[in-house]
């Protein structure tokens, strides 16, 4: 039974990987920057649980501002992918042109937050 | 048509006399110039000036009391709102937003900067300084009392375009028409009432709208202006909690009925995270969106939506559909139990705040009366009666369930949402008698999609009949296209006739409901409640204005640091008016409090005059309405203030005042009622004082009855001040007696 669902982990992370692969190199670096804000949120949340929650709002500021980019950027993904059809007559200079304000705002509103 | 018009227009060329040439001449040219408009020119004019009508319409049938009475706020909330924005504008925004109030909630005092939503306030100094700015000197009052008529008329273009987004132009104008004039919104919109629902209302539908056009075109622009309104609707009032628990249910039930589509990620992730980062900039709301069980929903759904997006992206990426299942199951299963785990070890410790008795009586309607009396005792948060309904729907009502068929027949995204909001605002409104004013936006629009669409079917037979007789008359020939038009031709004559019946019906229907309308703002909605009006003897209209008469007394007769204790309704009215220190007024943020301020008002005057000295009281204030029969006096609203002060004092007990269940003034009433501090208050003197031709001295016309104890000697207190018509009455505290 563990056999059989190691192999089966096994296959789906081979297809999954190349999968992946296929994908073009412009969303490849979006992910990146995805990745890297969940893991840059991972690290606060760490370090939230070793000193403390205070001040909450700076706690908060810091952990939405991290998945608000994540966020903004799978949107982003949404928008510039070909493959979407719903997508296919929005420019990528206006899918990035919103992405530029949404981050403007988020990264404004953090900031009086920071406190 | 054009063709016939044209060729009567040449009629009239033809027989104008050369003497009158330059007259025809200009009338041809005016005639000509008006149909170089193209058919949809003709129509952007139509309705713009249509829009521009509703628009004007909505600002001034909310004037009625304005004109009958004078610019004045009205009611008790607004004055509180007043002073704040009064505050605001010589203060400047900094003082506002930190502002420490000591003259409330003696000796506790309140944080108004922290307690309050700045919405409105903010929006009328902004208006007030731009008025300035263009060199207009209004007073702040003018632009308090008439912000809620403006921002209505605003809602009703933002009507217009929810309606246009839902369904089409014609349902959208219909909208804004209903909405302009619709008693349940004018109930709380009118000018004067400036409260925080005539700006609440106007953020509720721009948030709606906005939030459906981004989930109809996938833009982050749309979705980051939905925030933006959302922002300005949780700056503005409480009920913002509708549109937090709204979205998400609505987003949940898009992905059920298999409706999910790649614009509704991004319309309701952006507008979540957004929206909850500019709703925590407001002090009063702070952590709530993470830590209040009121806010869960939005945050559930927010991580459902990462889950299910992700697997399908999975499922897209995947070809072989086995191992695909295998993935499912394992995702599901742990998100499921990772999200349990959550949302039990949050609640069971505490972290996440149950929901909060305001929002919870609206689940279970009678948890507040046997819980909160201060919650149960507000008149508007009473269940509604049908009666209510149809008094501020009228027709709506029952074209209310016809929209809901149209919707129901052309799905799309933006239909399931109306239809959601419809419902949940009708259960709510039936509920409580206040959230009528959040169901009405979705009222209007649900029927003004049944009338566009019901006239738009009856007047599109009437067209299609004529066209088709045209046609037939005009082609004529081919014998079997002939006899089936013929067949078709003959059941015309009585679908015709029906048409313009029904079409009648519903022109005599709409007319209806604006009179009805207009009759219900003028006889219901426009009173001041602060200043009373009556009918005289020979039928002159008799004003009593003895609210404002008392309370500039107070400001003018008593010294600055003087307290004044009364029944929470009019602490609002007494900092505003009387500019001074109230003991409890109408935030009820602290129930101990009003609490001792009732069991002060139903003891003995011994034992209030203990804890009158202990609270510093200098002056104590009465409303009766014996004299003049007004029925909203301090003594019928007495039963209140001993439920509540025996809730947190037990040695008051409600029985005591009660003589066999019935509450009594006259002779038959319980000792202890004739003789506590609010008897004496108010019927002080009252005992000699002839009310009524006919009637023994001391007749009550508010109750009805001659009252029983007449002969009222006040130990601790001396009278200060009655109005003119005895509708207020206030006494000054004597300090105690020198000890020798």
């Amino acid at each position: 039974m563990a056999r059989s669902t190691g192999k089966d982990a096994q296959a789906l992370f081979h297809s999954l990987r190349s999968a992946y692969a296929a994908t073009p190199t412009t969303l490849k670096i979006i992910d990146l920057y995805m990745g890297f804000a969940v893991f840059t949120a991972l690290i606060q949340v760490v370090y939230m649980a070793i000193v403390g929650s205070f001040p909450f709002n700076s706690f908060l500021s810091e952990v939405l501002s991290c998945v608000g980019t994540a966020i903004l950027a799978v949107c982003l993904r949404i928008q510039v992918n070909k493959d979407n059809k719903e997508f296919k007559d929005l420019p990528p200079e206006r899918a990035f042109a919103d992405f530029v304000l949404c981050n403007l705002v988020l990264h404004l509103v953090i900031m009086n937050f920071l406190g | 048509m054009v063709g016939k018009t044209e060729s009567q227009n040449g009629a009239v060329k033809a027989t104008a006399a050369p003497a009158m040439n330059l007259e025809s001449d200009l009338f041809s040219n005016f005639s000509f110039k008006s149909f170089k408009l193209k058919t949809k020119q003709q129509e952007l004019l139509l309705r713009v000036s249509i829009l521009g009508l509703v628009y004007i319409l909505a600002f001034i049938t909310r004037l009625f009391s304005v004109l009958r009475y004078e610019s004045m706020i009205h009611e008790f909330d607004p004055y509180f709102n007043y002073r704040t924005t009064l505050f605001l504008t010589e203060k400047g925004f900094y003082e506002f937003w930190n502002w420490f109030d000591s003259e409330s909630w003696y000796p506790l005092g309140r944080i108004i900067g922290g307690t309050l939503y700045p919405g409105l306030m903010v929006t009328a100094a902004f208006i007030y300084w731009t008025l300035r700015f263009l060199r207009f000197a209004v007073h702040i009052r003018e632009v308090c009392v008439l912000t809620a008529p403006f921002f209505a008329s605003n809602t009703t273009v933002v009507a217009y375009f929810f309606g246009k987004e839902i369904w089409d132009s014609g349902a959208g104008l219909v909208a804004a028409a209903f909405i302009a004039i619709c008693p349940g919104y004018i109930s709380r919109s009118v000018a004067g009432s400036y409260d925080n629902e005539g700006v609440a209302i106007f953020a509720l539908l721009l948030t709606f709208y906005l939030f459906v056009k981004a989930v109809n075109t996938g833009s982050l622009a749309w979705a980051l202006a939905s925030a933006f309104g959302y922002f300005y609707m949780v700056s503005a009032w409480g009920g913002y909690v509708f549109i937090i628990n709204l979205i998400p249910l609505y987003v949940l039930v898009l992905l059920i009925t298999g409706r999910y589509s790649m614009r509704l990620y991004v319309a309701y992730n952006c507008m979540y995270v957004l929206g909850m980062l500019l709703a925590m900039q407001i002090r009063f709301v702070g952590f709530q969106h993470v830590q209040s069980g009121e806010h869960m929903a939005a945050m559930g759904v927010f991580f459902l939506m990462q889950v299910f997006y992700f697997l399908d992206w999975v499922k897209y990426m995947l070809s072989d559909t086995k191992l695909f299942q295998a993935f499912l199951r394992i995702t599901v299963t742990s998100a499921i139990a990772v999200g349990a785990l959550a949302l039990g070890v949050g609640t069971a410790s505490g972290y996440i705040s149950p929901w909060t008795g305001r929002f919870y009586s609206l689940l279970d309607p009678t948890y507040a009366k046997d819980n909160i009396p201060i919650i149960a005792s507000v008149s508007e948060h009473q269940p509604t009666a049908w009666s209510s309904f149809m008094f501020d729907f009228h027709i709506l009502l029952f074209l209310f369930p016809a929209g809901l068929y149209f919707c129901f027949k052309k799905l799309s995204d933006a239909t399931i949402f109306i239809v959601m909001y419809g419902l949940t605002s009708m259960y709510f409104a039936g509920v409580m008698v206040r959230l009528i004013l959040v169901a009405t936006p979705a009222v209007c629009l649900i029927s003004a999609i049944a009338v566009s669409a019901t006239i738009k079917n009856l007047t599109s037979l009437l067209r299609t009949k004529s066209k088709t007789a045209v046609a037939g008359s005009s082609k004529g020939t081919g014998g079997s296209k002939a006899s089936s038009k013929a067949s078709f031709d003959q059941s015309q004559p009585f679908q015709k006739n029906g048409a313009i019946a029904l079409l009648l019906g519903a022109f005599y229907l709409l007319s209806k409901y604006a009179t009805h309308c207009t009759w219900v703002t003028s006889e219901a909605y426009s009173s001041p409640s602060i200043v009373l009006a009556a009918r005289g003897a020979h039928g002159n209209r008799v004003i009593f204005d003895d609210y404002r008469e008392a309370y500039f007394w107070l400001r003018q007769n008593t010294p600055p640091d003087a307290k004044v204790m009364s029944w929470w309704d009019y602490g609002y009215q007494i900092t505003a008016m009387g500019n001074r220190t109230v003991i409890v007024d109408n935030n009820t943020w602290n129930n101990t409090h009003i609490a001792t301020v009732g069991r002060a008002m139903s003891s003995y005057e011994d034992e209030a005059y203990e804890i009158m000295r202990s609270l510093d009281v200098d002056y104590v204030l009465v409303v009766f309405g014996g004299v003049t029969g007004y029925s909203s006096d301090d003594i019928n609203k007495f039963l209140w203030m001993v439920r509540i002060g025996g809730g947190v004092f037990p040695v008051i007990k409600e029985p005591d005042y009660l003589v066999n269940g019935d509450y009594r003034v006259d002779k038959g009433a319980a000792p202890k009622m004739l003789n506590c501090l609010m008897y004496k208050l108010s019927y002080y003197r009252f005992g000699e004082l002839v009310t009524e031709y006919g009637k023994p001295p001391g007749y009550d016309r508010a109750r009805g009855v001659e009252i029983g104890n007449k002969d009222i000697k006040l130990e601790h207190l001396e009278e200060a001040f009655t109005t003119s018509n005895w509708i207020v009455r206030i006494y000054k505290v004597k300090p105690p007696n020198n000890r020798w």
